[in-house]
């Protein structure tokens, strides 16, 4: 059987078996037993040459609504953001994309020195420590901050506000289930943590109080006066941002976060579905040995030359094993190639241009659509890129009718919290044109009508 | 390219720009004066100020720096460094997959869910498997979420066990990712031939145990030959098996962890289906069950009803989430499109020539190198270089002069039951003329051992830098670039 992605021809394959002294490759699976074997072929479709399968998939993509051909105003997690051109460029170098975990320092200095960079950009912008090579995503990244605070701490609860994404919250509960740490959720009454019940919350057990900003509904958190609490407590802070943002808002490290963890998407990563995706990770300097994941640190050679290796492997499942800070192996090298490649190429200006551009145009957007009769903000609290509507109608019929002209209105909120079943979640970025918000509330007026 | 020791920040030039932004089609909007002050940066953040071709350039003369898979042969054993085709690459670009937004309305995200939906059914026959969660971002997330279905298994029997059963040949995630799920780790000591002790592994089987998880073929690189029994011992004891799907490209077509007795698995699409590894991620780790185990699947399930697809969140039994979304669905795309392109004749082929690529390095090399275990073996073969080793080489020494011969190295020290490990796996993508030079090399570092060490030690020579102060690097933990004065 011929395949472009097999090297051996027949005539080869006899040659080597010839060298081992085998009459046909079943000789070299001897020690399989016979009960063991499979005994028909896999039952899968035919296989498909380039043309086939490109058609395939073609109409496979096709089905799908692609944030180019609708206006996105989708968020909750995952954004529209601008992906600059050389991004896909870049990491589509062979010698990046497929290189293995540099294990070989010496032949892995290309992979090493962009982890480098991107240690300094995410620790610089979160106003932390340091920060690690990445995590799987925005969720697992909160869910190993809150094992990292219980073993830091010894304390065996976490207070989140409520204001946490839920899909985050319910993945931080999987990863909580193994030590058993008991999580405990602070109420948002008007769009953000109510402190005085978070308060009563944070105790002697408590490990760490987890807020987001701006939260999972758009608004923004008072982080410092959420540290204090934590901290009165003996408890840490950790906060869930968007690093997009942080070119705009106030680093968290710098409001007294311990902890800052997120989702990086935004930073140049497609959306492609919700993964793969580019968890954030920085810490204090107090809490580097107990990091999850990758770390790089830089050094020299022999003779003296700088150069950089994976550092402090102690912490690692493959020294460590059982005792491991973490069991994280593979991560998201090459979406975090992405987002340093995207956070040189925006810069120092560019990315607080982009919060800029999104926050106005999410004001112009929330005005707009709020000018709808029957649509209203569903939160008073200050907002960011993204806001909760309140509208007259059912939120899955109105997201349905205008999918149909062409606009990804948002977020219907109905199947995370029931609360707010009449809400929508809009997110506006950078992307967002003043004619697609036009006709987005255009759309809603006859919709709600 | 040697000499080029920049690093971005290195590269700023204050008023610099590389972002095209549009200018503001409405009114403007001043943070500083809509919100509290100190909810806003006061000053930007020190990132670079660099032009676009300063990026390009940058990056692409650091790419300069790894060896990939595209232009160096990779013998990672246990890694299945295949060649990783760019056709899948466009298809996972594709606008209607990489600008799809995970919380699209189900109407619109139809072609999305069909493809794991019919991921999710070819992964399930070629594992022998009766259903399988796409969530898991990677093996190690694989092997968490496996463990914790068997946790949720025996909770809902009522039962309380406490400890998970690994041989001391296990990869490192598997006791990290047991340990993580709240059990207690417990080793099992392997023959000298790497194989399970079956009389050991009875001695550790019992009402407190919830499951052995085994590597097949195991790591060093043979196949289990009394699997079945393994597994049935285990049934008799209430103890679930599970399979590290490490290992997986040997057996594609030829046996299937489902019908050897495993009740839960995982795939590594970086490995067996060739998605791409990154310079170390993303991946995916789709996880695989018997029936038994599917009520305890993270949520949400594709589901199909008639000819429609959707996200089905209500499964009151489920061990909850992995991930915010619904895995790497990029990785999907990519895997989904070479088992398309493969058909079940060509994923047999696979593993055949995987088998007989690592036999023929193995031959060629036993002459030089002490074989671990003896032949033949599955996709990859381990030798030791303990014979080496009496002359002053190392694995190591012996991986960094390979690495100015032109390969990257094998993986060294691992299994850890094996002295001087050096685990070899050359996949089926490797033609034989790069094995023959591999070999090559191998042997004439066998010679250079005995004739220079010398030559040896100082290895690498050739790459950008020399052997790196590792020792420097943890006791004074450089982790990110800052100014010096």
């Amino acid at each position: 059987m011929a395949s472009r992605y097999i090297a051996n021809t027949p005539r080869e394959q006899r040659e080597m078996l010839g060298v081992l002294g085998a009459g046909s490759i079943d000789d070299l699976l001897v020690k399989i037993p016979p009960k063991a074997r499979l005994s028909r072929p896999l039952a899968l479709p035919p296989a498909l040459d380039e043309t086939g399968l490109v058609r395939h998939l073609r109409a496979l993509a096709g089905e799908n609504a692609d944030a180019d051909a609708y206006a996105c105003f989708l968020g909750a997690g995952s954004y529209d953001h601008y992906v600059p051109s050389p991004i896909g460029h870049l990491v589509s170098r062979g010698e990046f994309l497929t290189a293995y975990t540099p294990y070989q320092p010496e032949a892995s200095q290309g992979t090493l020195r962009s982890i480098y960079e991107w240690q300094t950009m995410i620790a610089e912008l979160c106003g932390m420590d340091v920060a690690n090579a990445s995590l799987y995503d925005g969720a697992s990244s909160l869910a190993e901050a809150a094992l990292m605070a219980h073993a830091a701490t010894e304390r065996g609860e976490i207070v989140l506000s409520s204001g946490v994404n839920p899909l985050y919250r319910r993945v931080t509960a999987t990863y909580g289930g193994g030590p058993g740490l008991r999580l405990r959720t602070a109420p948002i009454p008007d769009g953000v943590t109510d402190l005085a019940a978070a308060r009563k919350l944070v105790g002697s057990k408590t490990a760490a109080l987890v807020v987001q900003t701006p939260n999972f509904y758009g608004c923004l958190e008072d982080v410092a006066a959420a540290a204090e609490l934590a901290h009165a407590a003996g408890a840490l802070l950790i906060v869930v941002a968007d690093p997009v943002n942080l070119g705009v808002l106030e680093a968290p490290g710098r409001l007294g976060a311990d902890i800052v963890v997120g989702e990086g998407q935004g930073l140049g990563v497609p959306m492609s579905f919700g993964g793969p995706s580019l968890g954030v990770f920085a810490a204090r300097q107090a809490l580097v040995r107990r990091l999850p994941g990758r770390l790089v640190g830089a050094t020299v050679d022999r003779d003296g030359a700088r150069g950089f290796v994976l550092t402090l492997q102690t912490r690692e499942q493959h020294i460590r094993r059982a005792k491991a800070t973490s069991n994280i192996c593979t991560n998201v090298a090459l979406c975090a190639l992405m987002g340093t490649i995207y956070l040189a190429i925006l810069g120092r200006r560019g990315l607080a241009r982009v919060g800029e551009l999104s926050a106005a145009k999410a004001h112009y957007a929330a005005e707009r659509l709020a000018r709808v009769p029957g649509v209203a903000l569903r939160f008073g609290a200050p907002f960011f890129k993204e806001f909760a509507l309140r509208l007259p109608k059912s939120p899955e019929r109105v997201a349905a009718r205008l999918a149909k002209q062409g606009i990804l209105a948002g977020l219907p909120l109905k199947a995370l919290d029931r609360a707010l079943a009449d809400c929508l979640l809009v997110a506006v970025t950078e992307r967002r044109t003043k004619e697609e918000i036009d006709r987005f509330a255009d759309a809603l007026g006859k919709a709600v009508a | 390219m040697a000499g080029y020791d920049k690093l971005i920040f290195e590269l700023s030039s204050p008023g610099r720009e590389a972002y095209s932004l549009p200018e503001s089609d409405v009114p403007a909007w001043d943070p500083r004066a809509a919100l509290p002050a100190s909810y806003v940066r006061a000053e930007a953040p020190a990132l670079p100020e660099v032009s676009e071709f300063d990026v390009v350039r940058h990056y692409s003369r650091l790419s300069r720096m790894n060896y990939g898979v595209d232009t160096h042969f990779y013998p990672l054993g246990s890694c299945t460094m295949k060649y990783n085709p760019r056709l899948n690459e466009d298809m996972a670009r594709l606008p209607g997959f990489a600008r799809l937004h995970p919380l699209a309305p189900e109407a619109l995200s139809q072609g999305a869910l069909a493809l794991m939906h019919e991921l999710g059914a070819m992964l399930g026959e070629i594992a022998g498997m009766d259903a399988v969660s796409l969530q898991p971002a990677a093996g190690a997330q694989g092997e968490l979420t496996g463990v914790l279905l068997i946790r949720a298994y025996h909770a809902a029997r009522g039962e309380k066990r406490t400890k998970v059963l690994v041989p001391d040949s296990a990869h490192g995630t598997n006791p990290a990712s047991t340990a993580l799920a709240g059990y207690e780790v417990a080793e099992v000591k392997s023959l000298p031939n790497g194989e399970v002790d079956l009389d050991a592994l009875a001695r550790h089987l019992d009402t407190d145990v919830a499951a052995f998880m085994i590597t097949v073929p195991n790591t060093l690189g043979m196949f289990e030959p009394r699997i079945v029994e393994i597994t049935e011992l285990c049934h008799a004891k209430g103890v679930q098996v599970y399979m590290d799907g490490a290992n997986l490209n040997a057996i594609l077509g030829i046996a299937r962890p489902g019908d050897l007795g495993f009740d839960v698995c995982h795939f590594n699409l970086h490995k067996t289906f060739t998605t791409p590894h990154g310079g170390g991620g993303p991946g995916a780790g789709p996880v695989g069950v018997r029936a038994h185990l599917e009520p305890f699947l993270p949520v949400p399930v594709v589901t199909k009803a008639g000819d429609r697809y959707a996200l089905d969140w209500k499964r009151p039994r489920s061990i909850g989430k992995l991930q915010a979304f619904w895995g790497n669905f990029g990785m999907l795309v990519r895997a989904y499109a070479y088992i398309r392109t493969m058909g079940a004749d060509g994923l047999r082929s696979v593993a055949e020539n995987a088998i007989l690529n690592a036999n023929y390095v193995m031959k060629r090399l036993e002459r030089d190198y002490d074989v671990a275990v003896p032949g033949p073996c599955m996709h990859e073969c381990v030798l030791s270089a303990r014979r080496q080793k009496k002359l002053g080489v190392t694995a190591t020494d012996i991986a960094k002069r390979l690495l100015d011969l032109g390969f990257y190295a094998p993986s060294t020290y691992f299994p850890l039951i094996v002295e001087e490990a050096l685990m070899i796996e050359p996949t089926e993508t490797e033609a034989k003329e790069t094995l023959d030079a591999f070999c090559d090399a191998m042997i004439r570092i066998a010679r250079e051992a005995e004739s220079s060490p010398a030559l040896i030690h100082d290895a690498p020579v050739t790459t950008p830098v020399g052997r790196l102060d590792q020792t420097r690097a943890a006791r004074e933990p450089d982790l990110r670039w800052t100014r010096r004065p």
